[in-house]
Formats: C-alpha cells, structure tokens, sequence
C-alpha cells in the first residue's frame, strides 16, 4: 500500500515531467546532442558546477557534523537559537541569500573589505560560488544528521570506554560509522542541491564564460535564444550525471546500513 | 493492491489541485501588460493616467495588471501561454519572436502604430561615480588599463544588447568600419568587464550598491532613475559622443485580447501612449518622447544631443539578432578561449 | 540536555570531552554558522531595522504584498501536507521492506534536488505550455495549469518533494524493523504498528521534515518564477515579490517581506521548540533513555 502510493505519487510529480523534459531534448537527435555537450563552454560550465558543488558539499559534510554534533550533545547558551538559525537558508528565497551574501562578501562589503587587501577576492569568482552554495547547503547535512544522533544510544559508548577505548577511538569507531549513511545523504543531497542552484549563485559569481559560468546560467541562455531542445540538452546532462552520483552514493550507503546498520 | 493506492494517489493529487485559491473577482475589465525591468515606474504612472481617461471618455472601470521581467524571458512566458493582451517589450525581436511562434500577434504589428510602434526611445550612456576619478568622456576611454565597466550580459539581458551596439556603432564609425579592428575594440572591453549581471537593475545594483566598477553602461532613462533613486550626490551621467536609438516596442496581441474581449480597451491603452498628457509623462520619466513638443521644456533639456545609431545600420534586428547575440554569434567568440 | 546534568559529578566523563575541546567545537561550529548564514542575512535583518517599524509596516500593509502571502501560504498549506503523505509513504516502503530496486528507487525520490530550479519550473511549462497537447484542453476547461495557482503548486511541490521522505528514511533504517515486528507478533494490525509504533519513534524527524518542507515550500524561487508569470498582486508569490521590490529600488520593502517570510517559514520552528521547552530533554533523546 505505502510503496504503491508513493509510486505512483512519485510517477506524477517527478517521472512524467522528467520524461516530457528527456523527449524535449531527445527531438535533438544524437548528433545535435553531441553538438551541444561538445561546446567547450557547455563543459566549462558543467565543470564550474560541479567542481563548486563539491567543494561546498565536502565542507558541509565536515562542518555539518560537526554542528550537529554540537546541537545534540552540547548544552550551552543560545543552543536553541543557533538550532534555529541553521534552517534560514531554506527559509530565505534564494535570490535574496545571493544578495545577502555578495553585500558581505564584495571587496566593498562587511567581510569582503578585509579580505580584498589580501589579494582574496570571493564575490565575483569561483570561491564566491562555493561561498553561495556552502550556505545554500548547509542545513542538508545537519539536518540529516541530527535525527539520527539524537537515536543513538549512549550506552554503546560507554561500552567503548569500559573496554578501555580512549574517547578519540571510541567517537572514531563508535559513534561515527552508524552516522555515516546520514552524514553521506546530506552530502550527497547537499551536493545535488548545489550543482543545480540558480537563484543564489548568478548574484554572486561573476558569470563570466568558462571562468565563473555555472550550467544553470548556460540553460537559462538557451532559453532566451528559444532554444527549448539545447537547453534540455544541458538540462538532461546534469540530470544523468548527478542521478549517477546519487545513485552510487546511495549504494554505498546501503552497503554501509546493512553493514554498521542496528536491524 | 496497487491498483487501490494508484487510485488514492490520483484522488490526493486533484484534490490538491483543485483546492486552488481564487483570486477575489474584480467587477470591471481587466487588461494584463506584460512588460520588460526598467519600466515599472512608468507603467505604474500610466495606468492610473489611462484608467482615468477611460473612464472619462465613456469607458468602464479598467484594472491594468503588470507583469515585469528580462524582456527575453517575458516574450517566453507569453508564447508558452501567459494571457498577456498588451506586450511592451525591450526589442523588437523579442515581439517578433511571439508574432512568429505564436501568431497572436500580426506579422506586420510594427506598421500598426506609429514611429515603428515605439512611443518611447531611450539611448545608452554612461554613468560614472560622483567628480568622474577616471576621466571617462567617450567608448575610447573604457579600455583605458585601470577602468572596470558594468555591464549586464547581453544573453540575458535586452538592454545590454543595446549597450554593446551602442559600443560597436562607436567603435565603427572610429576605426572606419575595419571590422577587426572593431572586434578588437569589444573583445578589449568586455576584457574590462569584471561581472556580468542577468538584468539591467542587477548591473545597476552591483554598481551603485556594491560599489564595483568605474562606469555603468546603461539605458539613459534608467542612469536619471538610479540618480533619483540611489542619491543624487553620487553619480554623474557621462554622454558619450556615439550611441545607439533604443526603440522599446509595444503590441497588441490581438490572439488574447479577441479571447478575452478585450480588443478594444487594449489598442487603446497603446494609442493613449502617444497622446500628448502621455508623452508628458514619458519624458518626465526620462524616456526620450516620440513628440518632444508635447513634453514640460525643462524634462527634454534633460536629453543631450548624441550621434544616434539604429537598429537598421544593423541590418534590422532579424540579423543584429543572431550576428552579434545568437549561439556562436560575435558575443560568444569574444569569449573564445585564446588558443 | 541529560548528559550535561552528569557532567559535574565526572569532570572527564568517559562519554563525553573535556570542555576545552567542547568549547572549541562549539566554536568552530559558531565561527562557521556566522560566516555563511548569520553575517549574510543578519545585513538584511539589520537593515529592516535600520529602516524602521513604519516602513516595514508600508510595505506589509501594501495589496500587492498582502496578495503575495496569501497565495505563498496557500502554496505552502497544500504543498506540505501532499509531501507528507509521500514522505511517510516512501520512508515507510524504503525503510521496512526488503525490495529490488531499493536504491533505484531512493536516488529517483533524490532526483528533484538535483535539477536545476529553473529546469523544475520549466518541465511543467514543456508539459503543460501553450504549443502541448494537454496544456490548451485544460485551459479550455477553465483549468489553466501554468501562469495560475495549480503550476505554481505543481512546481513547489516538485522541488519541495524529498524533503520529508529523506528526512525519515535514514531514521527509520536505523531503527530498524524489531518494534513492528514484536507489535506485529502482538496482534496489533498494520495500522495500528504505524500510529503506535512507528509513529512516536520518528515523530521528531517527521517535524524536521514537515519544517524544511514548509520553509522551502515558502521561498522556492527559481521554480515558481518559470511558471508564475509574475503578475503583480495575481501570481506573484512572496519571493517573487521581494525580487520585484528589490528591482523597484525598494530595497527595504524587499528585505522587510523577505524577513517576515523567514519568520513565517519558520512558525514550525517556533513550534517545536515550544514543544521542547514543555517536555523537556525527553524530545531530544527520543526513545533511548
């Protein structure tokens, strides 16, 4: 009954539309599709994407657990405050984060002012996307992790230090594997999240060609030329890889459920 | 099983979207003008001036709704179905472009209404920070080595198309038409060109608020708005001595309007436009009117005398169009990687 | 929380660190929070402030921005409630059952994430636009899809749609099956194991879920930018409308509504900790006492 409702739930809000945006860009036929990935700056774009996104993902992975870490276990003052400040990213529409974050980050603006002298400029390059996405995907990774820290018994860890583990070696081999399909699930989606973001990025980046161009901004230029079968065509691209990335993440981590799982 | 919850997710789906909140009815007609960035403030104006000579004339009471947006993709939100009955765009290309995919709107609507069915032009110019620091008065300037330029990205962006025009008829008329020469001056200048913003305001924005850059290239009208709007004291507006003559379209998209029944009150939402309290109220909006004579003195003296190109020393946007902004067009092999 | 109540007695509790360490954490974590979220949307904050209580009313007390929330909680009323019925759906399926296909499935629910916004927004235009087959009938109905209510609720739903289903599964797999199982072999039907079994043990993820979904649901952009067609005070939801405020050179009307629907999104939040504050450290420690 559950699978079958969410099946077909699934079917109707995320494969029919997909499949309408597939056939759009199959209409390209296989050589116009090799004509469109082929551009060097439609692979420049794609590589801006996803070189950001997992820059941003992997420090979310680590930042992000570690926040967690400190919500769950840590009593201290304003806990609940800082609890509820890690979910504004979502909250606030994307376009205003981006303009939030290029009015610090500017060589002109709050935290960008000081880092201009020293020849680090963020807004307007690369490092700025990474700044934007970091942000943008920040909540995935604690958000995934905290449910599940938050289940985990304390008694396996004393356990651990009974048998003599010191408590480095306890939280290694302990308390981090069981974490580690949720902290891979927030990468993975906080990494997916970040190859497709628009919104934040474009106020940002720079948006120059084959330096801070990111694939989203190619589609949207697609679709100003009424190129509705090119900009699928990118559009279905980042689809497969990311499905792909997911995909093997998602392996992984049921790998590592059935092997560090408690069922 | 299957077959049962299959059912019950169709049912929670339509329920869901059936249960859509309607809009509160508005008694009298409604038109909806579906527009490009830099006009919000004239159209807030003119709405209220041409709701009330509607009325006056024997008309009932009209809503105008506005639609505001790139104007690229605004022309798209249209041609996939936006109930626009009056499109005021930034290009004639984007007009085109519903004309042809859509036939709502004639092929010949630049022939319906006068001045090339532009009751408004504007031109380029250059707004720099307040005493000038870097000596800006011409193109020429802007690919001096310590001068950053601000631009939105002429792909997304109709305004910034006409910016690069502007630059190109300059550099043209400079270098005698050798046109490597001129290529050379753009690829030059976009080399200056730190952050390309999606839209005009986005530019404006990044100039003004951020800080960035030593000049803005921007429409005339939106350099006098941002002067108003972000403090007078800070900027300066620079003419330089070749631009280019912007002739923002508007058309009737009879397809809806006949669906809606709203023909008439549409064409002559148009042709108020060029009526002479209209034409008052473009130029006080800093848009160059088609009737100078109609205007107050003192908001026409705003307007300096500048060498205008048009769109047909292009050959017509239907060639400006893909040449200079189409994949593979001049815009995209500035940014060839040199090799 | 419990542990900190024990710390006094153990200053170098064998599950807990020293409180340099803690300390430094819990800076680390801070310094890293002010960085990429506080600092940005604390200048917007901050300029709501600056511009004072009588502009941010203006701005709220406007039609077009009353229009706006109207239609970005009616979104979010119906989206929320749709995605929860498939987030516990799914979670349930993918979590208690054994499947071919089970990963295929869980990156497929993933799938919405990694599309692009403007692609989410523009696959229900491919779908439903004036040139398809299926967009015209409906609109000939009187049931237009996209530049009305329905698109705009379509594309919220399909960005907003793993949202409480990843929230669940990960929780749920963790748990595992030996609480149906024992209430199963006890008699109790497949209903009642979901709503007194299953139910309490991942109540506080649920709210999680329920929490994202809704505040993403209120300040998805890109998305239901493609399909609105930004009519003022018709189509335009509250993000739209704080971009629409912020190119008229409104700034501050932009950062006043953009700060209340960071507060409305967050009413959830509001909630939980109220719920938290009531039955105490029971809530973060769920079950295992």
């Amino acid at each position: 009954m559950s699978l079958g409702l969410a099946l077909t739930m699934l079917t109707l809000i995320v494969l029919i539309p997909l499949a309408a945006l597939a056939l759009r860009a199959a209409a390209l036929g296989p050589a116009g599709f090799y004509e469109v990935i082929s551009d060097p700056r439609v692979f420049a774009a794609l590589k801006v994407s996803f070189l950001t996104a997992l820059a941003a993902a992997i420090a979310n992975a680590i930042f992000g657990t570690l926040t967690a870490w400190v919500l769950v276990r840590y009593n201290f003052f304003g806990r609940r405050i800082f609890d509820a400040l890690i979910d504004l990213p979502f909250a606030m529409p994307t376009a205003v984060a981006g303009i939030a974050l290029v009015s610090v980050y500017s060589p002109k603006g709050l935290i960008g002012q000081w880092l201009a002298p020293l020849g680090i400029k963020i807004a307007y390059t690369p490092l700025g996307i990474i700044v934007a996405l970091i942000a943008v995907g920040f909540p995935f990774v604690v958000r995934t992790v905290q449910p599940v820290l938050e289940e985990i018994s304390r008694e396996t860890e004393e356990i651990s230090a009974t048998l003599g583990a010191n408590r480095f070696q306890t939280l290694f081999f302990v308390v981090l594997p069981p974490l580690i399909p949720a902290i891979l699930t927030g990468f993975a989606l906080a990494l997916a999240r970040g190859v497709g973001e628009y919104g934040s990025v474009i106020f940002i980046a720079g948006n120059l060609p084959f330096k801070s161009e990111i694939a989203p901004l190619l589609i949207v230029i697609k679709l100003e030329e009424f190129n509705y079968a090119g900009a699928t065509a990118i559009a279905a691209i980042m689809l497969a890889v990311s499905f792909l990335m997911l995909f093997v993440i998602n392996g992984i981590q049921s790998w590592s459920q059935k092997r560090f799982g408690h069922g | 099983m299957v077959l049962k919850s299959f059912q019950a997710g169709l049912l929670v789906f339509s329920l869901a979207l059936a249960a859509g909140p309607i809009a509160p009815a508005f008694g009298g007609q409604e038109i909806l003008n579906v527009s490009y960035d830099p006009t919000r403030e004239l159209y807030k104006q003119y709405n209220a001036l041409f709701a009330k000579h509607w009325k006056e004339t024997g008309g009932n009471d009209i809503k105008i709704n506005q639609s505001h947006g790139g104007s690229g993709k605004q022309a798209r939100s249209v041609i996939d179905g936006l109930e626009a009955d009056v499109v005021t765009l930034a290009l004639e290309a984007d007009i085109d472009a519903i004309a042809e995919k859509t036939k709502k709107i004639p092929a010949d609507w630049k022939t319906l209404l006068p001045s090339n069915s532009a009751p408004y032009t504007s031109t380029i110019v250059f707004l720099v920070r307040k005493g000038n620091p870097k000596g800006i008065k011409d193109w020429n300037d802007l690919i001096k080595d310590d001068v950053q330029v601000i631009t939105p990205n002429p792909k997304t962006s109709g305004g910034a198309r006409w910016n690069f025009l502007a630059a190109w008829a300059w550099a043209k008329k400079t270098y005698g038409g050798d046109d490597a020469k001129v290529r050379d001056y753009i690829t030059k200048l976009f080399q200056h060109v730190p952050v390309l913003d999606t839209g005009a305001r986005g530019a404006t924005q990044t100039f003004a608020e951020r800080g960035l850059g030593d000049v803005l290239i921007a429409w005339e009208n939106e350099a006098y708005l941002a002067l108003d709007e972000l403090g007078a004291g800070n900027f300066e507006i620079i003419s330089p001595s070749i631009s280019v003559k912007a002739e923002p379209p508007v058309a009737l998209v009879k397809g809806n309007a006949d669906a809606h029944g709203t023909t008439k009150v549409a064409q002559a939402y148009l042709e108020y436009l060029y009526s002479p309290e209209a034409q008052k109220l473009i130029a006080k909006n800093y848009y160059r009117p088609n009737d100078p004579s109609k205007a107050d003195p003192a908001d026409t003296a705003r307007f300096a005398k500048i060498d205008l190109a048009t769109i047909e020393d292009f050959g017509g946007w239907k060639k400006a169009q893909p040449e200079f902004f189409g994949d593979g067009g001049v815009f995209d092999q500035i940014y060839k990687p040199a090799k | 929380m419990a542990d900190q109540q024990s710390a006094p007695h153990h200053p170098r509790d064998a599950v807990s660190e020293p409180a340099l360490v803690r300390w430094l954490l819990i800076l680390i974590s801070a310094i890293f929070l002010a960085l990429f979220l506080v600092v940005p949307l604390g200048t917007v904050v901050g300029r709501v402030v600056v511009a004072g209580w009588g502009s941010f009313v203006d701005t709220i007390s406007e039609s077009d921005t009353q229009s706006a929330i109207r239609l970005t909680l009616s979104v979010a009323a119906l989206a929320v409630p749709f995605n929860l019925v498939f987030g516990i759906a799914a979670a349930w399926a993918i979590a208690k059952f054994e499947f071919k296909g089970k990963t295929f499935l869980t990156t497929l629910i993933d799938l919405p994430f990694s599309v692009s916004p403007v692609i989410s927004g523009l696959v229900y235009v491919l779908l439903f636009g004036a040139d398809t087959w299926l967009g015209p009938q409906l609109k000939a109905m009187g049931f237009p899809i996209i530049f009305a209510f329905p698109g705009i609720f379509l594309a919220t739903v399909f960005v907003t749609f793993p949202f409480i289903a990843r929230e669940l599964i990960p929780l749920m797999q963790a748990q595992g099956t030996a609480d149906e199982e024992a209430a199963i072999s006890l008699g109790a039907s497949g209903w009642q194991t979901f709503i007194r079994v299953t139910l309490p043990n991942i109540k506080w993820a649920l709210l999680y879920g329920v929490l994202l979904c809704n505040a993403r649901a209120m300040g998805e952009f890109g998305a239901v930018s493609v399909v609105s067609g930004h009519v003022r005070g018709k189509t335009e939801t509250m993000p739209l409308h704080i971009e629409a405020l912020y190119n008229d050179y409104s700034t501050d009307g932009a950062f006043a509504v953009a700060s209340l629907l960071a507060a409305l999104a967050l009413v959830t939040l509001i909630l939980r900790t109220l719920l938290e504050v009531k039955f105490g450290a029971d809530v973060g420690n769920g079950r295992h006492k």
